[in-house]
């Protein structure tokens, strides 16, 4: 049965779109045939950081408006063979998003692939809603600051009462805590809220964390999902998310600092 | 033979309605102010369902003509839907008229004494102030009118009047967290909540308000002038709480002795009282 899943926050700069591709790629790595879904119409992104701007011809708009089939639309990964993405358009207004319109792509794809990523834009506005109204699960990504989580609050609220599962009286949602630009350093230095803290407010289940890394930074502007970066530390913490995810046992790293030991600083790294 | 599909569903919803109060037998009066309080806000009553408030002229025997009620109330583009209370013959009227009877909700309209020097204030013009607005997308049950909240002055804020104190009141259970823009109206209840109630949220009861976790939203207990209401928590991190209008916010942070713990919230007199909950051992 394929899943929906949004990736959403309420806040804009949070890093939805930087998870939605590294996660959707890790599924992708994982042997899941997955679509991940641009859902910000006006201000698109998600292909720039998939890398395949220069390879789309029609968005889901088109698609929405019956301009072309689905499968044109669709945009093959150039890392995994299994991922395809769904841009957004870049020239019309969120209104084009019809509920009913994205309802039918979404069946559609449903019967082809094993897992739908959403890529919910900022805010709480129509483009948000339509993201998330046919979710599953969703991945709340939130900073460690108190106006990202009071954001990331008030979308789970808006999930648990209006989207598709909670309007027809299904069972809920399914939420995921997913903690990024995590610096273990600031937390301890009180400048950043802990993941305890973050959590003892949201109370969903913590699904990952992801470190502040300046590596984000390239792999966005080189067109590669973060994921794909060898041996860093947010390709590891996405893998670590995935894996979660496929419902497997990963302690949770990256979430408290590496206190260099006595030993440590006399004799230098590991 | 295919079965049919159900053509209908019936439930029991609680759905916001105004109530017109009639404190007099002189329809003629009642005709004029009531023109002269529409027309104040035409737009908001448009369509607005109503029902009369039989209950302060139960006692005098009058019958008011209801089918020209209903003619006269329709013009001003509001429609009766029922009665509420008042006298047997009054309600036999009016149910020929081809309006609903709704049961009592009480002895009859008290007007809250909240200046006792004045005789009464008008309960239409306090009805008025509190402008209610559309429903917030995602409210739970049901969505209620701002009550006028300054944080600048914590004054008394009227209360709409009607009091049942005394009477056994129904109770909302919420089990799931109330989060940020949330919005639970327990009408002529009491509501218990069993998770957390997160900044930003607004609890609003008639009755009393119970959360079994963090309170870190509003909570407004006696919502319709109910001066007994109370609020309690295990964990007083509120925002803002309020007693039957009467409210209290924390600019400079909740008093030590209750932060953060068991605690309750009360009215002594116009003073809303915070005291922590006796130790459980």
């Amino acid at each position: 049965m394929a899943k929906v899943i949004v990736v959403t926050s309420g806040k804009g700069g949070v890093g939805k779109t930087t998870t939605s591709a590294s996660f959707a790629s890790g599924l992708a790595l994982r042997g899941n045939k997955t679509v991940v879904i641009d859902f910000d119409v006006g201000l698109r992104n998600l292909d720039l950081i998939m890398g395949c701007e220069r390879r789309v011809v029609f968005d889901i708009i088109n698609v929405i408006n019956g301009d072309a089939a689905l499968n044109r639309a669709l945009i093959k990964d150039k890392h995994c063979d299994n991922l395809f993405v769904l841009p957004a358009s870049q020239t019309r207004d969120k209104d084009a998003l019809s509920l009913d319109g994205v309802g039918k792509i979404i069946d559609e794809l449903k019967e082809s692939f094993d897992c739908i990523v959403c890529d919910s834009p900022a805010g709480i506005e129509h483009g948000a809603f339509s993201a998330m109204y046919y979710a599953d699960e969703a991945l709340v990504v939130t900073n460690p600051e108190v106006s990202s989580v009071r954001d990331s609050d008030r979308i789970l609220g808006i999930l648990a009462a209006k989207s598709k599962r909670a309007v027809e009286g299904l069972e809920p949602v399914k939420e995921h805590l997913l903690v990024t630009r995590y610096n273990t350093g600031r937390v301890a230095a009180g400048e950043m809220l802990s993941v305890d803290d973050i959590q003892e407010i949201l109370r969903i289940p913590l699904l990952g964390v992801i470190p502040e890394s300046e590596s984000v930074l390239q792999a966005s502007n080189s067109g590669t999902p973060a994921i794909h970066l060898d041996k860093s530390d947010v390709a590891e913490a996405y893998k670590d998310l995935v894996a979660r995810f496929m419902g497997e046992e990963v302690p949770m790293r990256f979430v408290t600092a590496e206190k260099a030991s006595l030993f440590k600083r006399l004799f230098g790294g590991r | 033979m295919a079965k049919e599909s159900p053509a209908f569903k019936i439930k029991n919803v609680n759905l916001p309605i105004f109530i017109a109060h009639v404190l007099t037998p002189d329809l003629d009066l009642f005709k004029r102010q009531m023109t002269a309080q529409l027309a104040q806000a035409p737009a908001f009553f448009a369509s607005t369902p109503m029902a009369l408030g039989l209950g302060a002229v139960a006692e005098d025997g009058t019958i008011p003509d209801f089918a020209d009620l209903a003619a006269f109330m329709r013009g001003l583009g509001t429609q009766l839907i029922g009665v509420v209370g008042g006298s047997e013959a009054q309600r036999q009227a009016a149910s020929q008229a081809g309006l609903g009877l709704f049961p009592d909700t009480g002895p009859r309209p008290r007007l809250a004494p909240v200046e006792p020097a004045e005789p009464e204030p008008a309960a239409a013009a306090s009805e008025a102030g509190t402008a209610p607005q559309a429903a917030p997308n995602e409210s739970l049950p049901l969505p209620f009118p701002d009550l006028p909240l300054d944080p600048a002055s914590p004054e008394t804020v009227e209360p709409v009047p009607e009091i049942q104190a005394g009477t056994v009141r129904t109770t909302l259970v919420i089990d799931k967290p109330i989060r940020a823009g949330q919005r639970v109206y327990a009408a002529d209840a009491n509501l218990i909540v069993l998770a957390v109630v997160n900044a930003g949220a607004e609890l609003i009861a008639d009755g009393d308000i119970h959360v079994y976790a963090p309170l870190r939203g509003r909570a407004l207990a006696g919502a319709r002038g109910n001066a007994g209401a109370r609020i309690f928590t295990l964990s007083l991190e509120a925002e803002l709480v309020s007693i039957a209008g009467v409210f209290q916010v924390f600019e400079h942070g909740i008093p030590d002795a209750v932060r953060a713990k068991p605690a309750q919230v009360y009215l002594e007199g116009e003073q809303v009282v915070l005291r922590p909950l006796p130790p459980m051992r």
